[in-house]
């Protein structure tokens, strides 16, 4: 179990190295230049950017990023925002979405799988129908609309503050338009592998025993229908933590999800390389951490025969 | 798997045909026809197609009323009323009928969702198959394509090939056409990955089937058991992702709209009307109707094709027939 974690870790900077290639080659070849925007610059003044931010060439570039990003971890000057450097960037943006991920993530959770399971133990009833229903066209209204329509409705009503961040209350509404998508498919999740445990020989002999429903449900059975939830999780966890785009947007948070976004456009290839690499960053911890989850909830599962690949 | 067995039954083994219901169409097909959470949401879905599409002489002729982008300097923001029909969704903020423009931009939506899921199949189920059925290196270096390409933010990979091969295209086809042919390209291009990963797993459990094996001992040739006794095995999950990958791309589609990355302007599509219709949210005025119709339509269509992708699922997967409601 230790050995695959740690041989898991130790193909972390492989992955993450091929990932920057990928990453700068996408960056470098297409067409525009960090450097032109609106206003037309002398192209001497853009040259002599070039050289200050070693980008003249894509050798130059691979020759000066890459090593300071292991010796010193330093990602270097944004090329958009010169004044910044993309490690101040990161460390003032991801805390903020890191802490409404986890907000998100949460009410996701908790809400999805209670919403799932008792749609499932009561299938084909009233709360079974709403609820799919629900999810359905949760997860078919684009998110904009849903967290626009959430700010209209908390502006409409002055029961939430509306904007910006800092303070607790200011959490919720971002927080829950953030975590509806995933809600919604953690719900329909639950109750799909629910509905597979629910007829399951183990289950009637626990009941059969004597054990009451609550317990045979809540604990028997959620064990196993948490597997599928747990798999989804960890790209949806990893995302979620590094900002949305759309919900930073709207509300107005100063957090990591809009530099994806607009350092793409901005061609700021500094600043894409360091986002692109902290989401990877992220993906690839949760998704260790679905694993070795995996094999505590449900000691079959034995994830050193993935070794071999 | 029936279907294989039957080929390799002689003939007099084979059970009688039954005669009775001749006009049936036979095995999961005809179930998942049949099937009522497949019949309803498919014949919505048509009823929206056929409205959208038929009435795309009129959304595009510039001398039409319902032309997609007629101003109308007296109509602006106008809420909607009966008369005349171009008024029915009212109209949005430069004084184009919000009916003209949901239906062209419904045509717009669909047509990404079906270019997308065309492309994730051709792509998808290619390597897909290439990597379950040649196994070994090739397998594994096709999955760690895969895998990397999971790891890299969709959202850089779309706008980035937007910017790569707009500029070149629209050289060739003028810019509207460049830009919608571009955005589908490049949805599609992000939405194979699934499928590739779904039917290198089935390819792996066939693989192992002992019909398969039944098959070798016979004495076939490779392409034979390839294309008669692997591929229509994969029909199925092939059809079931295909149905889901087309509302995840107008889902797509609209937040690139969100984005400014869209279809470019005047052109609608139901994403960029909605996103339009977000805009004119304000708690002092609501302009409800520039943001329920074109989310109206989009939800309804999007229910449905989950609906339809699910209920295919419960037809061809019967492990999983506890999930049917």
């Amino acid at each position: 179990m230790h050995k695959v974690i740690l041989y898991r870790l130790l193909q972390f900077p492989l992955v993450l190295a091929v990932i920057y290639l990928l990453t700068f080659l996408l960056a470098w070849v297409a067409p525009g230049n960090p450097f032109v925007n609106e206003r037309t610059l002398d192209p001497l003044v853009v040259e002599s950017l070039q050289k200050r931010f070693h980008a003249e060439s894509a050798a130059k570039f691979l020759a000066y990023y890459p090593y300071n990003i292991l010796l010193h971890g330093d990602f270097g000057p944004s090329m958009q925002y010169k004044e910044w450097t993309v490690n101040d960037i990161i460390k003032s943006a991801l805390p903020i979405s890191v802490t409404l991920g986890l907000v998100a993530v949460t009410i996701a959770v908790f809400v999805g799988v209670f919403v799932g399971t008792l749609a499932a133990v009561r299938r084909g009833g009233v709360l079974d129908w709403s609820s799919l229903s629900i999810t359905l066209v949760g997860i078919s209204l684009p998110s904009f609309v849903t967290a626009a329509v959430l700010l209209m409705l908390a502006a409409a009503t002055r029961a939430l503050p509306v904007g910006g961040w800092g303070t607790l209350s200011g959490m919720i509404l971002p927080g829950f338009a953030l975590s509806l998508a995933p809600m919604a498919y953690i719900a329909r999740l639950t109750r799909v592998s629910m509905l597979d445990v629910l007829g399951s020989d183990y289950i009637r002999t626990a009941r059969a025993k004597g054990l009451s429903k609550r317990v045979v449900v809540w604990k028997h059975c959620l064990r196993n229908a948490f597997l599928p939830v747990l798999s989804y999780l960890g790209p949806a966890a990893a995302t979620t933590l590094t900002g949305s785009f759309v919900v930073e947007k709207v509300f107005n948070i100063p957090g990591l999800g809009q530099h994806f976004v607009n350092s793409v456009l901005n061609r700021d290839r500094t600043l894409i390389l360091g986002v692109v690499m902290v989401e990877s960053a992220f993906l690839l911890s949760f998704n260790l951490l679905v694993d070795v989850a995996y094999s505590w909830l449900d000691p079959r599962i034995d994830i050193t025969a993935k070794v071999g690949g | 798997m029936t279907y294989a067995i039957e080929q390799l039954a002689p003939a007099a083994l084979r059970p009688p045909e039954p005669r009775e219901a001749p006009v049936e169409l036979p095995g999961v097909w005809g179930q998942a026809l049949r099937s009522r959470r497949v019949i309803v949401p498919g014949a919505i879905l048509l009823a929206v197609f056929l409205l959208c599409s038929l009435t795309l002489p009129m959304t595009l002729r510039p001398s039409s009323a319902f032309y997609y982008d007629k101003q109308n300097n007296n109509a602006v923001r106008q809420a909607p009323k009966i008369r005349p029909v171009e008024a029915w969704l009212g109209y949005d903020v430069l004084g184009r009928s919000i009916l003209a423009r949901s239906l062209l931009g419904g045509m717009i939506s669909m047509a990404v969702g079906v270019a997308a899921a065309a492309i994730s199949v051709v792509l998808g189920v290619g390597v897909g198959l290439l990597a379950g059925y040649r196994g070994g290196w090739v397998d594994s270096l096709l999955m760690r394509v895969v895998d990397i390409l999971y790891g890299l933010p969709y959202i850089l990979l779309v706008i980035l090939f937007k910017i790569a091969f707009e500029g070149p295209l629209t050289r060739w086809l003028g810019s509207a056409q460049a830009n919608l042919v571009v955005l589908f390209a490049a949805i599609g291009l992000v939405s194979w990955l699934t499928m590739s990963r779904v039917v290198r797993g089935q390819v792996l459990q066939l693989r192992g089937q002992p019909f398969i094996e039944a098959c070798r001992a016979m004495g076939l040739n490779e392409s034979r058991i390839f294309l008669r006794h692997i591929l229509p095995n994969l029909v199925g999950p092939i059809t079931v992702y295909a149905t889901l990958i087309v509302p995840s791309a107008i889902l797509q589609e609209s937040f690139l709209s969100f984005l400014g990355v869209g279809v470019n302007p005047p052109m609608p599509s139901w994403g960029s009307l909605a996103s339009d219709g977000v805009a004119q949210l304000s708690p002092v005025k609501f302009y409800w109707w520039t943001l329920l119709f074109p989310c109206a339509l989009l939800v309804v269509t999007l229910v449905c094709l989950n609906f339809i992708g699910d209920g295919l699922r419960d037809v061809f997967d019967p492990k999983r027939e506890a999930a049917k409601i």
